[in-house]
């Protein structure tokens, strides 16, 4: 574990992202005791002041104190998509390595099932979800989960395959061990590597989801500072007041290429170079 | 040849009736049904009973799924609970718009992130590779309406040369949406191009270390002529599923940037029909876009098979 952050840092990529990760996480962890001011509170007296000693990134349409609320505005999406980036990590992982270690006609059936999810404009099914179920992470996290594990089973399911077929693996299966014996001590700590990278970037992906659906207006209900939500809130006075929209914009971008500056970091430490790889 | 080509169709006959189906039944599982989610409060008397004749909800699920689909099939996707419309006659100039806005992103993006991508391929860890690289890696991460807004700022607000929202009078001539298109197009291409590049270009490297291409070099093969008859066909392959998959990209991406220059094409027509709780418009969208994708992957499906001799021989 020591080894892999030092290999990980000695990049500068790889230091700018954990770093990057690291500042966000902690900001959202710490925002009540750092912000100045309440990320909710309106002030009739102070609406669209611009940036001064005061008000450091200036204030909103409601005279909110705009620094306030970008430091509170990664709580709720960091929240939901780390919580649904585990979900998918480990139903998508564990049915992955399932179906690559048992084969057969189980696997291809429910490989043809996956593919058919694959197929669909996942963003698309989210929406008719939202219109369904409401907004708000009640849905959004299992759907975020459900989805993103399908992609997550595909990649894994690949690896596990090419696992299975080694020869430590058929050598166990020979001894008459079981099933799972020999998922969870042959092929799963084969695969941890795989899942730890596809997982901080399934991550990565999720937040861009979040934000933009918060964006569309289906994530964070007003008043929740939230990135996204922000965005939306303020784009009409871009040209009047360009802080508003400026900084949750740039709070945003900067922790997605974070995560996934650290989970390309993380793949290529641990040998496997997503770059090189046909993603899914 | 022939029974390959009908699998492929196969498969897309099936995951179109699987989607449907999927679709349906998420509306089926609330609580509830179409009416009540419209009407909310008002959900009583008269009012839901209309409602319910006119949706023909007091018939079996079964019936009415097959319906749905047969209707769909003719091009008939139901009843619009907000417009009191029916939804085909709302969709189609809506439809072309999207078709404009995601025709013309496609049609730049595909060729010219093929050509950086093998031009970054080739250049491996060269300054070409690593600034293409890091502005795919840029692109891809930054939200669509991140990009958007700030080209707005730049090119709307401080230089003025393109609008900011669209304005334009329902039925307006494609030649009318034109300037309007100018913005939309860049963001969705960037995402595009950021995408299809890396694919690209993964693909390249893995040929470039094949053996043929070691072979080649040994005899004394020129590098230009390497890259133009070994590597670049070979590479194209897998790279062409991959352009399919990433069209579902365009179609997410599509709804947030026709959101964000408030463009009238499906995506905000979805949007509004979210808002306003009107089920039957928002299944009726989102089955035309699954329609649309998986149509597009069984076009580079056929294309591949035409392509690559490999995939023709028996056991693909």
């Amino acid at each position: 574990m020591m080894n892999l952050l030092q290999t990980v840092i000695s990049r500068p990529s790889g230091a700018l992202g954990l770093g990057l990760t690291l500042f966000h996480v902690l900001m959202a962890l710490f925002a009540p005791w750092i912000a100045p001011y309440d990320p909710t509170m309106q002030n009739a007296d102070a609406i669209l002041l611009a940036p001064s000693f005061e008000h450091w990134m200036g204030t909103d349409t409601l005279g909110r104190d705009v620094f306030s609320r970008v430091l509170h505005g990664g709580r709720l999406a960091i929240a939901v998509t780390f919580s649904a980036a585990v979900i998918a990590t480990l139903w998508g992982g564990f049915a992955g390595i399932f179906f690559g270690t048992v084969g057969g006609r189980v696997d291809e059936f429910s490989m043809r099932i996956v593919d058919a999810f694959l197929s669909m404009p996942w963003l698309l099914f989210l929406l008719l979800i939202i219109s369904i179920g409401g907004a708000g992470p009640v849905t959004i996290i299992p759907t975020l989960g459900f989805f993103y594990g399908v992609a997550i089973l595909r990649v894994v399911r690949g690896a596990a395959m090419q696992v299975a077929a080694r020869d430590f693996v058929t050598a166990a299966k020979a001894r008459g061990e079981r099933l799972w014996p020999v998922i969870a001590r042959e092929v799963f700590p084969n695969l941890s590597d795989i899942l730890l990278v596809e997982g901080a970037m399934r991550w990565s992906w999720m937040l861009l989801a979040f934000s933009s659906l918060s964006f569309l207006g289906f994530g964070a209900t007003p008043p929740t500072p939230d990135w996204g939500l922000m965005v939306a809130q303020e784009r009409g006075l871009l040209s009047t007041a360009p802080w508003g929209v400026f900084w949750p914009c740039f709070a945003l971008s900067s922790l997605i290429i974070g995560i996934n500056l650290l989970a390309d970091a993380i793949g290529k430490a641990l040998g496997l170079d997503r770059a090189t790889a046909i993603a899914v | 040849m022939p029974t390959l080509i009908l699998r492929r169709f196969g498969f897309a006959a099936f995951t179109i009736a699987f989607v449907s189906l999927v679709m349906f039944a998420a509306v089926e599982a609330l609580p509830g049904n179409v009416c009540t989610s419209f009407l909310q409060r008002f959900a009583q008397g008269p009012r839901l009973e209309r409602c319910i004749e006119q949706q023909g909800l007091d018939r079996p699920a079964l019936v009415r799924y097959g319906d749905w689909v047969a209707g769909a099939a003719q091009g008939d996707f139901g009843y619009s609970l907000k417009k009191r419309k029916p939804v085909n006659e709302l969709i189609w100039e809506r439809f072309r718009n999207t078709a404009l806005l995601g025709g013309i992103a496609a049609l730049l993006a595909i060729p010219l992130a093929i050509f950086l991508g093998i031009a970054a391929g080739v250049r491996r860890d060269r300054p070409v590779d690593l600034s293409l690289s890091g502005a795919a890696m840029l692109a891809m991460t930054i939200p669509e309406f991140v990009t958007a807004t700030a080209l707005i700022y730049v090119f709307a607000i401080l230089l003025q040369w393109f609008p900011a929202v669209t304005i334009v009078s329902p039925g307006a001539s494609v030649l009318q949406m034109l300037p309007n298109i100018v913005l939309p197009v860049i963001v969705l291409s960037a995402v595009l191009i950021a995408h299809i590049m890396r694919m690209v270009r993964a693909s390249v490297i893995d040929v470039m270390a094949s053996d043929y291409v070691q072979m080649a070099r040994l005899k004394g093969v020129p590098e230009r002529q390497i890259i133009r008859k070994h590597v670049v066909p070979n590479a194209m392959i897998p790279a062409l599923n991959v352009i399919a998959l990433t069209i579902a990209w365009l179609l997410a991406g599509v709804v947030v940037v026709e959101k964000v220059f408030n463009y009238p094409g499906l995506g905000t027509l979805m949007i509004q029909a979210i808002y306003d709780r009107d089920l039957p418009m928002v299944q009726a969208v989102a089955l035309i876009f699954s329609v649309i994708y998986v149509a597009v992957n069984l076009l580079a499906d056929l294309a591949a098979l035409v392509l690559d001799p490999r995939l023709r021989r028996k056991g693909h």
